[in-house]
């Protein structure tokens, strides 16, 4: 099943969006750690009223860590279940011994 | 004084609620998968309100409202560390699910061509991250409920301090919750929790939002000026990153040190024990995810929120008054809901929020601890006796009674420690305990999961590396000797001013350790004569990433 051709790509779509999700997302949550030490001025900068660049960025955290957490969840449901449920019932109706281990 | 016999009612009810719902428990779990994992029963959504219960500490409510009140826009940038964590953890939650049955050491031991080394470095690892955290819980709990009660540092009780008592009684009833209760009582514990903590939250930050016309500036203009610290409140690096004016050498390590906090926070929540066990109380490996994602919207919720209440305090009780309460902060909340209370309904709407607030501390307190004595357990019973030493033939009642008696022997060991260590500033284990997960657990959990030329061996150099590097580093860190207060002379670190055998110059070590376990596992891989099982690992990708054959 391992070779099989769904499951390669199932694990292909899984492996690229988990890369660029994690990659993405990791820059933009040390470019905010970065700018909040190395680059204070820009952070202290005042927007609205007592509203500053540095608090409207650590807003913007938020939103990303929202925005991803959704987006995985409906790419997902769009293009990993399906794929991998028709796998899981070949698997639990024809047992291949190796994979049904433990 | 009302105040304290209404908070006394409220935690008197609090302990019944939880422990009638633990009686329950214990009476339907009959086998291992009913104790390690509550029968794996739990929906998605209950099961994520357990995460954020068992995430959430009481050093998250009381110590990051306390930050902000103090420190200003540093507590903010602080909590979002404990937020943005949790999107490495919903991307392996699932893969994790399916592999596993009952702990982390399952999916590192399926690969593993001896299973006996690995299960032992991951129970070591799991025990120590765990107690390590559970430490600080304790000794804080000491402390905040004295705080909370209204206790004053001279009272006793039976000839004990307040403290004690209050280490003792909330260890008796974390081991009570774990065993008899098993994963059904805590998870049950956890839920509670989580509700009544985004309750309390809510209401608190209304109340703020209200008195300051929903106006977020006015609120920040307010706390701005009664921090008497005018703009810098709002800006970063009045804690983290601290510029030292005339010294670039220390202006970099402050600045390198807060990166290295931020780092094992981000990278340690996935791979730290008492979450992990959490993944396999649900039905599927789907399940698993939509609980992640519902802890991922109360977490964010909540420290949305914690903006309201660490401002808020600032502006309505003042920096004055929340110091003279708590020099760390930790009482600024519960301060914060009596003011609200007080506009609202007087002295008895004050002494009313004052009491709810206290309360729902408490009920952090306990749930966290009840979470950590519970994943250790689990790691000792399933990974160590009924791999390691029944080599992986025990009986399952057997293993279950293992696990009842190790919940005892580390509540105990957690209860002594703790006692002992009363008076000493062990705020830094938990920072040390997303570290020591990031640098031991998550380069064995990632390499497991994706590397198929992974093996034993660097499993098990990949655990100790990371778990041994950490703990070296912050022996011979500031937190553990030579931090002196320049303006006092007393000392700020765990020893005794004078004693100072420091060499490593950051407080946290993730930026050195979470490398070194990465390279220790792939070193262990490539220099060990262990060959790599392609098939196993095809294996385990067809069952990670689909389910098939999963528990």
């Amino acid at each position: 099943m391992g070779r099989d051709r769904r499951f390669v790509r199932l694990r292909r779509r899984l492996t690229r969006f988990s890369i660029i999700a994690i990659g993405g997302f990791l820059c933009w949550y040390f470019l905010y750690v970065a700018m909040s030490a190395f680059a204070r001025e820009f952070m202290d900068q005042r927007l609205i009223g007592n509203v500053n660049v540095g608090l409207v960025f650590g807003l913007l955290e938020f939103v990303a860590t929202f925005l991803l957490a959704w987006g995985y969840a409906h790419y997902a449901r769009a293009a990993l279940d399906p794929l991998a449920d028709r796998i899981r019932t070949e698997i639990d109706s024809a047992p291949d011994p190796r994979s049904r281990q433990r | 004084m009302t105040g304290r016999p209404l908070t006394f009612t409220l935690f008197a009810l609090l302990v019944f609620i939880t422990l009638g719902i633990t009686i329950w428990a214990s009476r339907t779990t009959r086998d291992a998968v009913d104790f390690y994992a509550g029968g794996r029963a739990f929906s998605g959504p209950q099961n994520g309100f357990a995460l954020a219960g068992d995430y959430m500490s009481a050093a998250s409510f009381l110590g990051i409202a306390g930050i902000i009140s103090l420190s200003g826009y540093d507590g903010f940038l602080y909590s979002i560390g404990f937020m943005v964590a949790w999107i490495p953890t919903l991307l392996i939650v699932e893969l994790m699910r399916n592999t596993g049955r009952f702990t982390m050491a399952d999916v590192l031991a399926y690969r593993a061509s001896r299973q006996p080394p690995v299960r032992t470095a991951a129970a070591i690892s799991t025990v120590t991250v765990s107690v390590f955290y559970l430490l600080a819980q304790m000794v804080g709990a000491g402390a905040l409920v004295s705080l909370l009660l209204g206790l004053k540092p001279g009272e006793t009780f039976m000839g004990m301090s307040a403290k004690v008592v209050t280490i003792i009684v909330v260890g008796v009833l974390m081991i009570c919750y774990v065993m008899f209760g098993g994963m059904k009582g805590t998870t049950w514990v956890q839920i509670i929790k989580a509700a009544l903590l985004m309750f309390g939250t809510i209401v608190m930050t209304l109340l703020v939002l209200t008195h300051f016309g929903f106006n977020l500036s006015s609120m920040l203009g307010s706390a701005a000026t009664a921090s008497g610290k005018g703009s810098a409140f709002l800006e970063p690096g009045l804690k983290y990153g601290k510029d030292i004016a005339g010294d670039p050498g220390k202006t970099l390590i402050n600045k390198l040190d807060f990166l290295s906090l931020a780092l094992a926070l981000v990278l340690g929540t996935a791979a730290l024990p008492h979450i992990v066990t959490r993944f396999f109380t649900v039905p599927s490996g789907r399940a698993a995810r939509t609980s992640v994602n519902w802890a991922i919207g109360l977490v964010g919720a909540f420290y949305l929120m914690t903006l309201a209440l660490g401002f808020g305090a600032t502006a309505l009780v003042g920096r004055t008054a929340i110091l003279a309460q708590d020099p760390s902060g930790n009482a600024a909340a519960p301060q914060l809901a009596r003011a609200l209370g007080e506009e609202v309904a007087g002295r008895i709407g004050g002494e009313i929020m004052l009491a709810f607030i206290a309360s729902v501390a408490f009920a952090t307190i306990l749930a966290v601890v009840a979470g950590l004595v519970m994943a250790s357990s689990t790691s000792l019973a399933h990974d160590y006796f009924g791999h390691v030493l029944m080599l992986g033939r025990p009986r399952e009642s057997q293993e279950v009674g293992v696990a009842r008696f190790a919940a005892f022997l580390i509540g105990s060991l957690a209860i002594l420690l703790a006692v002992f260590a009363k008076n000493l500033n062990v705020a830094f284990l938990v920072a040390l305990a997303f570290a020591m997960a990031a640098s031991a657990n998550l380069p064995a959990i990632v390499f497991s999961l994706f590397w198929p030329r992974f093996n034993g061996t660097g499993t098990v150099a990949g655990i100790y590396g990371g778990l041994v590097s950490s703990l070296v580093l912050v022996v011979f860190s500031p937190v553990v000797s030579g931090k002196v207060d320049p303006l006092t002379g007393q000392t700020l670190s765990l020893f005794p001013a004078g004693v100072d055998f420091h060499w490593f110059p950051l407080e946290n070590p993730g930026l050195v350790s979470i490398p070194i376990g990465f390279l220790c596992a792939v070193a262990g891989t490539l220099l060990s004569r262990e060959k790599a099982d392609p098939d196993r690992f095809l294996a385990l990708s067809v069952r990670s990433l689909t389910g098939g054959g999963a528990h």
